[in-house]
């Protein structure tokens, strides 16, 4: 179709800048300026899209992002992007645009059937319909649902497209760029406040954009909107203007989301911009000037292409220059429409017929519309419409009759009213009050450092809407500290104040049971869907919604919500206050999830924590795993070894020789002060007091409830100074556990607590070559084992740098950890690893490390425990000093609970198979099938093949288990029950003769 | 023995520079000595002596003199931060400074690193992870904090109109470092 339908002066798209586009495959011609709504109906498509239930066809029915009907999928492959709003969606060259929910095509669509077949979609048809057989639900009936249901399909491929984000704070954020919103930025900037600006649309200016007639201080109003927009720059530095933004969220203590869509209208996007920006703003004070939405008549058949608001035709004709059609009749209960309809007419559209439901209306509009010659007829409805994939006639009937009057036309404008867009005054958790007069739901009461101006609050005249902002903006500069602000105000000429409404279902003289008066478009729901809903025993609004899902579709009712409830309210004979309203959620209008996500995926989705010696074992080929937010060495495979060959060879080399690994992720704290050893006293379930400085303690530490939650090596530094070390993953719980108590229970206490698991990079040398391998790096240290026995820390050098030399085991053999400040820890790692070439020594990662200490019976906390296991139970009562007056989880210790004897408790396993090692996390019973519904003696907590038992082995937790040394017991599998005998935990060198050479 | 050839290495290696021309530079800072001193206000004062700096009592101050700062971290915290390889000297100096005073002083030098963020959009850059409020009404020239930036902690120092310290612990960086790459693209 050419471009007739576009007027040649008229409206703010480019005219020489022509683009073209595609939609369903056909190519089509717009204008920069245009959205693909404007630019579809300039040639002549109204058949936009599918209904959701009924597959109707639908035409676009607003020009903002309230639409239900025009949503459609932009763009191909990776970047194809369903259920995007026609009406917002920006056209650019080449933009590929497709419609949804149709097959095989938009005009003939065989999901259609279901409109025929409607009577069985009636209102809560799931709950109805799809009730039997029971199984069914599962396998066919939620299947099938959910694949008719939803409208466009997601891209399977990754998204290309990369999101970021901002925490900006302004002392006035105002929403929406209407009069009143513009105002408020006006008024507020000039104070010197700090302001964010922002708007969903392309450019600012709201309804003024669609203004022909207004002047505004002598000015039109577009040039009044540039005018303002240029001074607001001109602050730059303190004024932050945002266009294409969505005001999303309200959320607590003045938090607004914003969501700032950079590049979707641009042909070729720079690739450095990020997709959607997401602006998570702190404001002092808010503006919220979100205007009103246009509210739908609910008529019969009033979803056909071809019907749309009123006040969206007027928009589509002054704003984009387009004649959305070329006889039109009104349907209205409010002057507004008759400002459409006068402006319509200017662009070549013959009004055939303003049918207006009020008994009278004699406004100043209305007049004007009879003086420009159109039929106006009062308390006349409109009552139906013909056509099918575009209206052909309007049915009219005078109130009280039922004759019915055609009238031909192409368009159908209605307007019931208007209502306040309240969405983020609700969010932001104030009252909203009931307005009789006009009935609207306006904000009350404040939660928040908020106040709406303009429409949303429900002023009805454009003068109001300045007033409003221009005082809001002042009263917001003001609050936030800036209050050298002047009254302001505009000189208005030109504008004509509109006024009226009307909520619920058109009276018609049509069988209500048999006609479709679409109240939701969006979501197919019905007005007889909402009498169905109060007659099968729904009260609350909160019950009709979720029974019929009116006002659940992505529009969240924008459009619906107010005809909704006047329809419940009557059906129910309520007042609309007494029924309630819904809660209205974020978002406001859909956002994409790479928004929320922004800079949040892939490598920087979470911080990677690298060791100092990172770089060392990736390049000897090591395999990594993660242990919190740690890449940690797992093992360090030759060439042609698999993982369980590599750990076997691993073991076998520390026990022979040595082996040397990386520590550096162990938690280490410094507890510093006169009270040091009284806390440690406190916090671990170990006696502190009388350790020698320069030893070492194993140090166990409980929860409240008696159960370990942490352990570690302690080395005394000086008499003041512990060096504690936790587990890799229990760092920042154990320092927050200190923290805790030293805070709230010991204060009285003189010491302090710093982290210093990153000052220091460890490397472990593990073995009986250990001491040899060390030795020459060592400078003032006597590292012979008189003069430095098992459990002792010194300090001096090593290869020149400070050192805490720990000599410890962890593996159960001659063991030292070599703690020295991080950024020499590769350096010192590779001259050990030099000495340690000497020796056939390995390099060896956390399964090994896991595999030698359970050889030895050594427990980890997390794989032996589980938050339910105690000291005793893991046979560690000699860790515990008896004599102390408390330590945290002493009194649990003798809860009747914890102290009876059917524990379960820390034992070993042995398989009567020696080769068949044991899957860890499996259940130990005592016969080999028991029947169903036997509980579990235990469970098995680390299980590995060992090098130097020649054999598997296990660990466990059993009940009663120190008492069943020797008996055989079972573990039940998939293929078969394995026996295993019961011994105990330490497998290797039980007297322990290898840790003090 | 001491013959060995030691060499640092910084947490920053391997990074590539952050700079957008004539808008933000983010770069590492020199090594320097640092410590986490924690004390009542008597033993900072003392603290002070020692150290050459006066660690300033009100909360989220820097004071900085002769290339040593003073950050004000908590009620009874303080970071300490001089020039490098002043580790043992300043540890000598504050004990005989403080007695036997209580007073907890340890070395983290290793521990943190810090980079700089200057230029026109240093705050804007800042603004892509750090949630405060960053103009220089709210946050002068001097103040300091901690703070996240994103999921890392950070401690945040306004040096100058157009410039920030950032401190940080050492396997942050590369995460740190990956952000503000990605966000430099579009200050």
């Amino acid at each position: 179709m050419s471009l007739t339908l576009r007027a040649t002066r008229a409206g703010r798209v480019d005219r020489t800048k022509p683009l073209t586009f595609t939609f369903d495959g056909k190519t089509y011609r717009g204008f920069e300026g245009d959205t693909l709504a404007s630019a579809l109906l300039a040639n002549g498509v109204h058949l936009m899209g599918r209904s959701f239930k009924y597959h109707r066809p639908r035409g676009v029915v607003t020009a903002g992002s309230d639409e239900p009907n025009a949503l459609v999928s932009i763009g191909t492959g990776a970047r194809h992007t369903p259920n995007l709003r026609a009406p917002q969606v920006e056209l650019y060259d080449g933009l590929v645009a497709q419609s949804q929910n149709r097959w095989p095509s938009l005009s003939f669509d065989v999901g259609a059937i279901n409109n025929v077949l409607s009577p069985l979609f009636v209102a809560g048809f799931y709950y109805k319909t799809f009730m039997w057989p029971n199984v069914a639900w599962k396998k066919l009936y939620e299947p099938i649902i959910r694949r008719a249901a939803g409208l466009g399909t997601a891209s399977n491929e990754a998204d290309p497209d990369h999101y970021s984000t901002r925490f900006p704070h302004c002392d006035v954020l105002v929403i929406g760029s209407g009069p009143a919103g513009l105002s408020a930025a006006l008024a507020a900037a000039r104070t010197g406040a700090r302001v964010i600006l922002c708007d969903e649309q392309s450019e600012f200016g709201g309804s003024l954009l669609s203004e022909l007639h207004a002047t505004i201080d002598g000015k039109p109003a577009a040039q009044w909107v540039a005018d303002s927009v240029a001074e607001l720059k001109v602050h730059a530095s303190r004024v932050t203007i945002l266009p294409r933004t969505q005001a999303f969220g309200y959320f607590a203590q003045n938090f607004i989301g914003l969501v700032e869509r950079v590049t979707d209208h641009l042909a070729k996007p720079d690739p450095k911009l990020p997709r959607d920006r997401l602006w998570q703003v702190r404001a002092k004070q808010v503006v919220i000037a979100t205007g009103a939405h246009e509210r739908p008549m609910v008529f019969p058949d009033n979803d056909r292409p071809g019907i749309m608001l009123a006040d969206a035709a007027r928009t589509y004709a002054n704003r984009y220059g387009v004649r959305p059609g070329g006889r039109a009749v009104v349907a209205t209960a409010h002057d507004s429409a008759y400002q459409a309809a006068l402006d319509l007419k200017a662009a070549g559209v013959s009004i055939e017929l303003i049918a207006d439901l009020r008994k009278e209306a004699n406004g100043p509009l209305p007049m004007a519309a009879r003086a420009a010659g159109i039929r106006v007829e009062t308390g006349m409805a409109i009552t139906g419409s013909t056509g099918h994939l575009r209206v052909s006639a309007a049915l009219v009937s005078k109130l009280g009759t039922d004759g019915e009057e055609a009238i031909p036309c192409d368009l159908i404008l209605m307007c019931g009213g208007w209502t306040p867009s309240v969405h983020l005054f609700s969010q932001s958790r104030g009252k909203l009050k009931f307005d009789e007069t006009r009935q609207v739901f306006i904000p009350g009461e404040s939660v928040q450092a908020e106040r709406s101006a303009g429409a949303c609050k429900g002023s009805e005249s454009l003068m109001q809407a300045f007033d409003d902002g221009f005082a809001a903006g002042l009263d917001a500069a003001a609050k936030a500290g800036f209050s050298k602000g002047t009254k302001v105000t505009v000189k208005l000429a030109g504008v004509i104040d509109a006024h009226g409404g009307y909520l619920g279902a058109v009276p018609h003289p049509h069988d209500a049971g048999r006609v479709k008066a679409f109240v939701d478009f969006q979501n197919d729901v019905t007005a007889k869907d909402i009498k169905l809903a109060t007659r099968e025993g729904m009260r609350s609004i909160e019950h009709v919604k979720r029974y019929t899902t009116t006002g659940m579709a992505t529009d969240q009712g924008k459009l619906s919500n107010m005809n909704a409830l006047a329809i419940a309210a009557e059906a129910l004979g309520k007042s609309i206050p007494a029924v309630g309203l819904t809660t209205f959620r974020q978002p406001y209008t859909p956002i994409s999830f790479g928004a929320m996500a922004n800079h949040s995926r892939g490598e920087l989705f979470d911080p990677v924590r690298k060791t100092p010696t990172h770089a060392w074992a990736e390049a000897q080929g090591a395999v990594f795993e993660d242990v919190g937010l740690w890449k940690r060495a797992w093992y360090f495979p030759k060439a042609g070894e698999d993982m369980h060959q590599a750990v076997l060879r691993e073991c076998k080399t520390v026990r022979d020789s040595a082996g040397v690994f990386d520590a550096s992720t162990l938690g280490k704290i410094e507890v510093v002060g006169p009270d040091a050893a009284e806390f440690m006293n406190l916090l671990y379930t170990n006696p502190w007091s009388k350790l020698e400085v320069g030893r070492c303690r194993y140090g166990l530490m409980l929860n409240e409830a008696g159960f370990v939650m942490d352990d570690g090596v302690v080395g005394r530094i000086a008499q003041d100074r512990f060096h504690v070390t936790t587990t890799t993953g229990g760092a920042p719980r154990v320092l927050n556990h200190m923290e805790d108590y030293l805070q709230t229970e010991f204060p009285h206490l003189k010491v302090a607590l710093t982290s210093t698991t990153e000052q220091y990079a460890v490397v472990a040398v593990q073995g009986p070559n250990a001491r040899k391998i060390i030795a020459p790096l060592i400078e003032g240290i006597d590292i012979s084992n008189e003069a430095m026995p098992h459990m002792s820390v010194r300090l001096g050098k090593i290869c020149g740098v400070p050192t805490r030399l720990f000599r410890m085991s962890f593996t159960g053999e001659l063991g030292f950890e070599v703690n020295v400040p991080a950024d020499y820890g590769q350096a010192v790692w590779e001259a050990i690893w030099a000495e340690a070439q000497k020796y056939e020594a390995c390099a060896y990662g956390t399964e090994t490390m896991h595999v030698l200490r359970a050889e030895k019976g050594y427990i980890i906390v997390g794989q032996e425990t589980d938050g339910t296991v105690t000291p005793n139970d893991l046979g560690l009562d000699w860790a515990i000093g008896k004599a102390k007056p408390d330590f945290v989880g002493k009194r649990s210790l003798i809860r009747p609970d914890l102290v009876k004897a059917d524990r379960k408790q820390l034992v070993g396993l042995l398989t009567v198979d020696p080769q068949k090692v044991l899957e860890e996390g499996a259940q130990i019973t005592l016969v080999g099938n028991p029947p169903a519904g036997t509980s579990a003696l235990g469970h098995v907590t680390s299980s590995y093949q060992s090098a130097v038992l020649g054999r598997s082995f296990a660990l466990a937790i059993v009940a009663a288990g120190r008492a069943r040394m020797g008996e055989t017991l079972y573990v039940p599998m998939p293929d078969g029950p394995i026996a295993v005998t019961v011994t105990d935990p330490v497998f290797y060198d039980k007297e322990g003769a290898k840790l003090h050479v | 023995m001491s013959d060995l050839k030691i060499t640092r290495r910084s947490a920053f290696e391997g990074l590539h520079p952050i700079q957008v021309e004539g808008s933000v530079t983010v770069a590492p800072t020199p090594y320097a000595t640092r410590f986490s001193f924690r004390g009542d206000a008597k033993a900072a004062s003392a603290c002070s002596k020692g150290f050459g700096v006066l660690l300033p009592n009100d909360l989220l101050k820097a004071e900085s003199d002769q290339g040593r700062t003073a950050i004000s971290l908590g009620p009874d915290e303080w970071l300490l931060i001089a020039p490098d390889g002043e580790v043992e000297s300043l540890e000598a100096a504050i004990a005989k400074a403080l007695g036997d005073q209580h007073q907890s002083l340890v070395d983290i030098s290793h521990r943190n690193t810090a980079f700089t963020v200057s230029g026109l959009k240093a705050e804007t850059l800042l603004a892509s992870g750090c949630l405060l409020d960053l103009h220089i009404s709210a946050f002068p020239v001097g103040m300091a904090t901690r703070t996240i930036y994103s999921k890392a902690d950070i401690i945040l120092w306004r040096t100058a109109p157009d410039t920030f310290h950032v401190e940080l612990w050492r396997s942050f960086v590369p995460f740190v470092w990956g952000l503000l790459e990605e966000a430099a693209h579009e200050v």
